[in-house]
């Protein structure tokens, strides 16, 4: 009797065993290494603002995502302030719960470059976002900005046609913002290569919107026959547009900017006519490109400070032909998906 | 003898110094710029400062009666701000703009409650409401920093008006600088404006009701700002609360003290407001015609104010005499 038991025990423990085997080697050691390099790991984003259409986008992005992995998601909001910004910085590394990956929205090129390399120092990962720095970060997530005013100037072209008066007007952002530096030097790279199209005149609209007003104003009171206007973003390019249709050119004048996506802030205009073209950048695309160098970072076991990848964002100038219904994202969807959690 | 008219430097105080310069701007400006003269960029001129003057005149007020209104910026950013978010979300626009008339008015008696009654310096009081007003309607009431006006709102369509093909913000400036000339120079409370800004404590030993009128002007300051903040809301169909952090209310101050209205109150009026804001909307034009770059726009500006405020300082030196007490 003992003998049968022994017998079959052991046929038993040689059929599991056989049957097993495969088993464990399906077992994959990913999800546990994973969840391992990433839980408990804390990500926060410190943009130029959190009132605005591109943070508040990348902020709803990054939170459902790190959040999934069991991480923890943070905001600063410095309000546009640069002061404030490197006061959230400086407090997030010093504190105990200092962030494992840190998003910075630079608002120049040099500000905050000694606070990344503290921070790196540290141990925390930095990710730029949106505007370059003179800083070897970790990554870089964003647009390539000379590209972006290759692609609006190529725009501009394109909506001022061969018969028109070929001239172009520029409303500048500013002469600190990176993003506002490179814009200007990929048009300039295009205009060079059309030399028959002429810029008018360039001011600087210091990113608002009554400034970019009075500015447009002049320009088209100096040459109301120009066929085309670059203003640098859509958050001032509402000034822009009101002075274009006070000068009653509307259908006119091309206006061109930038913007990530929106769509009160870009679908919506295009569709009325009041833009004609938006380099518009992919938020969610965007968003998912920082999601996923983040958890490379993390896993990867390599100090901060150590490698320095670019990812820019695949960017599109849309005009209203091309318009779809997925074209932008929209914040009001965002806010209220938020709001019913 | 000293009555050789515009030849006695003595007789140019800083008004006439920033209105003489305007002018040599302007005809510089007319000769050397094409374009610069045509009516179309007079209008143009003269609206860019629209907003920024009708500030300015509920600034002048203020100082006058040595008072300073820091929050005013704020006030008209943020009521607008939350009267376009109150509409985008559904509220009846009667109700939502008597909300918005009844928050205006309680910070404007806020303010004035604090100076006048509570003597707390006003440079501190509306330091202090203008950033509470930013970050309580910031964080409470809006959810993000541009709010657009609703299609075919009465607000867009106040945008589009336009009588001789001049906008609706010229007529506005120019009503509300002859309403308020009329209430400095005409009437009685008016008046008394200059007697409690030159010397509060004389005024009112002779009876005036030196607090009530304190609290009325910060109350009337606010009111200027709803409107300044419509009129900034009709033109581009929507209002940026990033204004707040912006040089603005430096330049409203700006535009009444170059004029020459001085911070120590009991001088100046609204024409000093007009040779301010005449100034810096001429200078600010012709600096984009030429298409000089914003930074050396500001230095330019800061060079040409830096500039009258010294020839002032030589032509008008101050002594025992001049100066008063809380000049600033």
């Amino acid at each position: 009797m003992r003998l049968i038991k022994t017998f079959m025990a052991a046929a038993t423990a040689l059929a599991v065993t056989a049957f097993v085997a495969p088993t464990f080697a399906a077992d994959d050691p990913g999800p546990a290494a994973y969840a391992q390099a990433l839980k408990g790991k804390r990500v926060m984003l410190v943009p130029l603002a959190m009132g605005f259409d591109l943070a508040q986008g990348w902020a709803h992005y990054l939170k459902k995502e790190v959040e999934a992995w069991g991480g923890t998601f943070e905001t600063r909001d410095p309000n546009w302030v640069v002061d404030a910004g490197a006061q959230a910085i400086t407090d997030a590394i010093s504190s105990d719960t200092r962030p494992d990956v840190l998003i910075i929205h630079a608002p120049d090129l040099n500000s905050y470059s000694k606070l990344m390399k503290k921070a790196q120092a540290a141990g925390t990962y930095v990710l730029l976002v949106d505007n370059p720095a003179n800083f070897p970060a970790d990554a870089f997530v964003g647009s390539d900005w000379d590209r972006l005013g290759q692609l609006e100037a190529e725009a501009a072209i394109k909506g001022c046609g061969e018969n028109s008066s070929k001239k172009i007007g520029l409303v500048q952002g500013d002469q600190a913002n990176s993003s506002s530096l490179y814009q200007y030097a990929g048009i300039m790279k295009v205009l060079d290569k059309h030399p028959d199209f002429k810029v008018v005149a360039k001011p600087d609209s210091n990113w608002d919107a009554t400034t970019s007003r009075n500015v447009t104003t002049t320009m088209l009171q100096q040459n109301p026959d120009i066929c085309s206007i670059i203003d640098f973003w859509d958050g001032d390019a509402t000034g822009a547009s009101a002075a274009i249709r006070d000068a009653k050119l509307d259908g006119k004048v091309f206006l061109v900017t930038t913007g990530g996506g929106e769509k009160a802030a870009d679908c919506d205009k295009l569709q009325d006519g009041t833009y004609g073209a938006v380099v518009m950048t992919e938020l969610a695309r965007q968003s998912g490109d920082m999601n996923a160098i983040i958890k490379f970072l993390l896993q990867s076991g390599q100090p901060a400070g150590t490698s320095h990848t670019y990812i820019y964002t695949l960017e599109k100038a849309t005009t209203k032909a091309d318009l779809k219904p997925d074209s932008c994202w929209d914040l009001k969807a965002l806010q209220a998906e938020a709001a019913a959690k | 003898m000293n009555a050789i008219g515009w030849l006695n430097l003595r007789s140019l105080n800083q008004e006439g110094i920033v209105f003489a310069i305007a002018v040599v701007l302007f005809v510089a400006a007319a000769i050397g710029l094409p374009g610069f003269i045509d009516p179309n960029n007079l209008v143009a001129i003269v609206r860019s400062v629209s907003v920024l003057g009708i500030l300015a005149l509920g600034m002048a007020v203020v100082i006058i009666g040595r008072g300073i209104d820091l929050s005013a910026v704020a006030i008209m950013a943020m009521s607008v701000a939350w009267y376009l978010q109150l509409l985008n979300t559904g509220t009846s626009d009667g109700l939502a703009f008597a909300y918005v008339v009844a928050g205006v008015l309680a910070i404007g008696l806020l303010n004035g409650f604090l100076v006048a009654y509570a003597d707390v310096p006003a440079i501190f009081v509306t330091l202090a409401t203008g950033s509470f007003v930013f970050g309580y309607v910031r964080s409470q009431l809006i959810t993000q920093d541009a709010v657009p006006v609703p299609q075919g709102h009465w607000v867009e369509l106040l945008g589009g008006l336009r009588f001789l093909d001049i906008p609706i913000e010229v007529f506005v400036f120019a009503g509300l600088a002859f309403l308020f000339f009329l209430f400095l120079r005409y009437t009685k409370w008016g008046r008394y404006i200059y007697f409690a800004g030159d010397n509060p404590v004389a005024a009112r030993n002779i009876g005036i009701p030196v607090r009530p009128m304190l609290v009325l002007r910060y109350v009337l300051s606010a009111f200027v700002a709803l409107i300044a903040g419509l009129l900034t809301a009709s033109s581009l169909h929507s209002i940026n609360t990033r204004v707040v952090n912006s040089t603005l209310l430096y330049d409203i101050v700006l535009v009444a003290v170059i004029g020459g209205i001085g911070l120590s109150g009991g001088r100046g009026g609204v024409r000093n407001v007009l040779v301010g804001a005449a100034l810096i909307g001429i200078l600010l034009n012709a600096m984009t015609i030429i298409d000089i770059p914003l930074l050396y726009q500001n230095l330019i500006k800061a060079a040409i104010l830096l500039g009258a405020i010294i020839v002032d300082g030589i032509i008008n030196p101050r002594d025992e005499q001049t100066a008063q007490q809380g000049d600033i």
